[in-house]
């Protein structure tokens, strides 16, 4: 949207003002808002405060010494995650652990999750799954094809493994 | 497509039921989970990213969270499709393929039950996501939170002793969470409050985001405040930071509000009645302009300026006057030009229903 004073510029700012009892509405571009005399502090600050932060912080990371060290697992370097600012894998973690360290507490204030803590399921669990989800499909096609003596044997089976 | 095949048609956070509900639309809360031994999403090749969706479709099966949800295969859905979901705000632009920087992704998906939901191989394997109609940030967080321990139980995820759940971007790591709260603030924008409020916001340890999440403009008053940081503040202290000063933007909102109506009445009135007007007549509507008029009528209707028009009917045409809705609505695709004539259409037929009451 073009700006409604000089029509040049992009608009940025919605400007309303009470003018003869009317209510006026215009978008502004930030130098025409600021003529007006409207605090445009709102619309300049950038759309991802973050992500502007993050440029930097991953800028002086350049001359970073693990700069060569490729991740073990995806193969992922600093360079990578300086050009996307993403980790290519949760091993990255480990890998540039000093960098990332640093960067968190940047980022965040902290480095140190407090919250929820979490166990990967043990495989067992895993196979418990895998094999009720294999149940309830056997279950599904046994009452589609109308074998209830089977559907309920079954259905008894996955209720005690439930 | 038929959307009505969703639980509660994918429309249940706009129901206008919530607490606070003429302020705040909706809550929504976010939880970023990788699953170990694929590489993230952005890295991980078209074969990993399908092991990651069976590998999870098959886990989605037993959690008592998502049963009666319905999967859609975002990589298989065409354009105008991922548009709808994406305009209904149950899918983010990224996975619906919609972001020039991020083409759509074999593998994408998303699983939509009630209130829960979760978005498969978007920027992190799995994004879960609880929804609900306006204030309610404990009620999500205790559906998000049955949901993420089911979900847990049957896949693992990625968790670091000291980092916490691991994320493709360093933003998200620790918790994780994003939780956001959808907020209508013409009150304090018509008393030029909003400068100030946005920023205290900020020094809060907030951020705000316009009415698609990151990256989206503000539109017609529709903020969406969120927490900024998600490591070394527990789930609990981060909801109720967001709890807390959100409570306070809508005592403002309101305090607002009543100046407006107080000092102003009059013009305010006029001004209001005169945004229902354009609705009620105009021929074609941008959708700047539908959602700046949308925002006048929502305040009229706040304000008691307005009687006998619902809030869901507000928040309906919020959604239903985008383009991919409006597309959907004619079965087939339109011209700008015809998008701003088919939207003018489509609330003067909304507005229309509701006029007898109108007053």
């Amino acid at each position: 949207m073009i700006c409604d004073d000089c029509r040049e510029r992009d608009a940025v700012v919605n400007y309303t003002a009470v003018k003869d009892n009317n209510v006026v509405q215009l978008h502004l571009c930030e130098q025409c808002a600021s003529e007006r005399g409207v605090e445009t502090t709102v619309s300049t600050l950038p759309k991802h405060p973050l992500g502007e932060f993050l440029n930097q912080v991953q800028q002086q990371l350049i001359a970073s010494p693990s700069d060569g060290t490729k991740c073990n697992f995806c193969g992922a370097t600093m360079a990578d995650f300086r050009a996307t600012g993403r980790w290519g894998c949760a091993r990255c973690y480990t890998q540039f652990e000093n960098g990332i360290r640093e960067l968190l507490r940047r980022v965040h204030g902290h480095s140190r999750h407090i919250g929820h803590t979490y166990r990967a399921p043990q495989n067992e669990t895993l196979e418990r799954s895998a094999v009720l989800g294999e149940l309830r499909e056997r279950l599904r096609r046994a009452v589609d094809n109308e074998q209830f003596e089977q559907a309920a044997e079954l259905r008894d089976r996955i209720k005690g493994m439930e | 497509m038929d959307l009505s095949l969703l639980p509660d048609g994918g429309m249940g956070w706009l129901d206008a039921s919530g607490p606070n509900s003429d302020v705040v639309l909706s809550t929504r809360i976010r939880l970023a989970r990788n699953i170990e031994g694929y590489a993230f999403t952005g890295r991980a090749r078209d074969g990993e990213r399908l092991r990651v969706l069976a590998q999870t479709r098959q886990a989605v099966e037993g959690v008592q969270s998502l049963s009666g949800a319905v999967t859609y295969r975002i990589d298989e859905l065409p354009p105008t499709d991922r548009a709808l979901l994406h305009e209904r705000h149950l899918v983010s632009k990224e996975l619906a393929g919609l972001d020039p920087q991020h083409p759509l992704r074999s593998g994408a998906a998303v699983v939509l039950g009630e209130h829960v939901g979760l978005m498969i191989n978007e920027e992190d394997h799995l994004r879960l996501q609880a929804l609900r109609s306006g204030f309610a940030l404990n009620e999500a967080y205790a559906d998000l939170d049955r949901l993420d321990r089911e979900l847990g139980a049957r896949l693992p995820y990625s968790y670091h002793n000291e980092f916490g759940f691991l994320t493709a971007c360093p933003t998200n790591v620790g918790t994780g969470m994003r939780a956001s709260v959808l907020i209508h603030l013409p009150g304090l924008n018509l008393t030029k409050e909003i400068s100030r409020v946005l920023t205290s916001l900020q020094q809060m340890g907030l951020t705000y985001r316009g009415l698609y999440g990151e990256g989206s403009e503000v539109v017609g008053n529709f903020l969406q405040i969120s927490n900024q940081t998600t490591l070394g503040r527990s789930e609990e202290d981060l909801l109720d930071l967001l709890l807390r000063v959100v409570r306070h933007v809508v005592a403002q909102e309101e305090e607002a509000r009543r100046v407006l109506l107080r000092d102003a009445g009059y013009i305010i009135e006029d001004k209001l009645w005169r945004a229902y007007g354009t609705l009620r007549y105009a021929r074609s509507l941008t959708f700047d302009e539908a959602m700046k008029y949308l925002s006048g009528v929502r305040l009229a209707v706040g304000l008691k300026l307005i009687s006998g028009l619902s809030v869901y009917t507000l928040n309906k045409l919020l959604i239903f006057s985008q383009a991919a809705h409006l597309a959907s609505a004619e079965g087939r695709p339109l011209t700008e030009s015809e998008t701003n004539l088919a939207r003018a259409r489509y609330v003067r037929k909304a507005l229309d229903e509701e006029a007898g009451s109108v007053g």
